[in-house]
């Protein structure tokens, strides 16, 4: 029941947006102008592709997101064991957060949180 | 209690049904009333969020705010949503159209799937998984991807850069908002919603969880603001710098989409918080005072969940009005070296007190 359902929620949601975009297509007035296809940028034509490099600095915290995100999903299950399983659990977490605490302290250190 | 339990309304809704359909003809026709009522609350939730915005916004300016359009303005957001749909949809010459297009399918997909989750009273719960919290945090996260797909695909600079920072942005707060709820977690021994609802009948976890359910609490409500690209955090759409970021591009009713995603981004964020800390529909009970106990339960659960909601998305719009627009490095230096460690020492303390069984 709750699969299906989830599959009514994401078949609605593509329908609020598509009702939503053929009404405006249906009653919005079209003109053809090619100076309203510029860029909305500063009033002169834009220098340059809009594709085109920008800081790696992105990149680095998208993969330490990336690395404490896999850590995050490993909690989740603990979470919900901790107050059945005790003090085995409360050990193995702390002993967890000491690698995942080491692996910070590591990016910090090579100042891959620095943004400059 | 059992006055404002909506189980008895869906369970006669069913079988009223079921004595004049076959099964299969049963299942579709919820499932339409199911998606009607969400939509329509979607819509009707966007609109109020709006309104109330630009009011406590006009109230913290000394301002009026919208008074024109109805009484005391009532009906201006339901104009403004009609002006919208009326406005001519334009596109950049390079843009990539497909993509372009796509964007705010993936926002308003990643939106209304979280929203179903959500716990409004009891028995009204269209979603209620075991998995509840994991499935609200990784269907919201899907959310970015739509922005950064709008940013990219508009061949706009200033709708790249807002783009950029706003992926930073909601992958790095995601982790606190995980974090810091998994705190409660570990109280409540469940990730499903009404199960955690359940086990707050006693008192909600915010009074029972000791200092560090009141440090959890903090940083929910910092990090879920961020999560939510809203001021003092709204970076991908700085005015000043950016004209409007990621949706600069964007018009008529496609705009209203990102728009309206936000808002309802910003009510899921504070009813997850409602719903986790503060107990969702339980009324407030005080130990042993009988009488004021049995007023409370008095108060509808439904008027308790919007309450508590409409509380914490006030706060979220007095952080937004009171604090200036912070830099992306303060942004992620916020984040990353003082939220998350915070964050995982909180939890820590947590499973202590949990162990050493010291909570109420």
């Amino acid at each position: 029941m709750d699969k299906e359902a989830l599959i009514l929620f994401f078949l609605s949601a593509i329908a609020i947006v598509g009702i939503g975009m053929l009404l405006s297509w249906l009653v919005a007035p079209k003109s053809k102008n090619i100076q309203k296809k510029e860029a909305y940028e500063c009033g002169i034509p834009t220098v340059g592709s809009s594709y085109m490099q920008f800081r790696v600095g992105y990149y680095l915290f998208a993969i330490i997101f990336l690395i404490f995100d896999v850590e995050t999903v490993f909690i989740f299950p603990w979470a919900v064991v901790m107050k059945s399983m005790g003090m085995t659990a409360f050990i193995e977490i702390i002993i967890f957060f000491g690698i995942l605490g080491l692996g910070l302290l590591y990016a910090w250190k090579k100042n891959a949180l620095r943004w400059d | 209690m059992n006055i404002y339990d909506f189980t008895g309304l869906t369970r006669s809704i069913h079988e009223g049904l079921s004595s004049s359909m076959s099964p299969l003809a049963v299942t579709v026709t919820e499932f339409v009333i199911i998606a009607f009522a969400f939509m329509i609350f979607f819509t009707i939730l966007g609109l109020v969020l709006v309104y109330a915005e630009r009011k406590i916004c006009a109230f913290f300016q000394l301002r009026l705010g919208p008074m024109r359009v109805g009484k005391w303005g009532l009906a201006q957001t339901a104009a403004d949503a009609v002006k919208l749909i009326f406005k001519e949809p334009m596109i950049t010459k390079n843009a990539d159209k497909f993509l372009f297009n796509l964007a705010p399918f993936i926002v308003i997909i990643s939106t209304f799937m979280a929203l179903g989750a959500l716990p409004f009273a009891k028995g009204l719960h269209a979603l209620d998984f075991d998995i509840g919290i994991l499935y609200i945090s990784a269907v919201s996260s899907i959310g970015v991807i739509g922005i950064l797909i709008a940013g990219w695909s508009s061949d706009n600079k200033y709708s790249l850069i807002g783009a950029m920072r706003s992926g930073a942005q909601v992958v790095s707060y995601e982790l606190s908002v995980g974090l810091s709820l998994l705190t409660i977690v570990v109280l409540a021994e469940s990730l499903q919603f009404s199960e955690i609802i359940a086990s707050q009948e006693a008192g909600w976890w915010i009074f029972r969880g000791h200092i560090p359910a009141l440090i959890a609490f903090c940083v929910f409500m910092i990090a879920g603001t961020a999560e939510t690209n809203r001021g003092p955090f709204d970076l991908a759409e700085a005015e000043s710098e950016l004209t409007a970021g990621f949706h600069t591009e964007y018009s008529g009713l496609k705009f209203a989409f990102f728009f309206l995603a936000e808002f309802v981004n910003m009510f899921i964020i504070a009813a997850i918080g409602a719903t986790v800390f503060l107990g969702g529909w339980m009324p407030f009970h005080i130990g042993h005072w009988a009488g004021f106990n049995q007023i409370m339960d008095f108060i509808p659960p439904i008027v308790w969940f919007f309450g508590k909601t409409g509380f914490l998305i006030f706060l979220m719009m007095w952080f937004k009005w009171t604090f200036p627009r912070l830099r992306i490095d303060q942004l992620l230096t916020l984040e990353w070296k003082y939220l998350l460690p915070i964050n995982l020492i909180n939890i820590l303390i947590m499973a202590f007190v949990v162990l050493m069984g010291w909570h109420f």
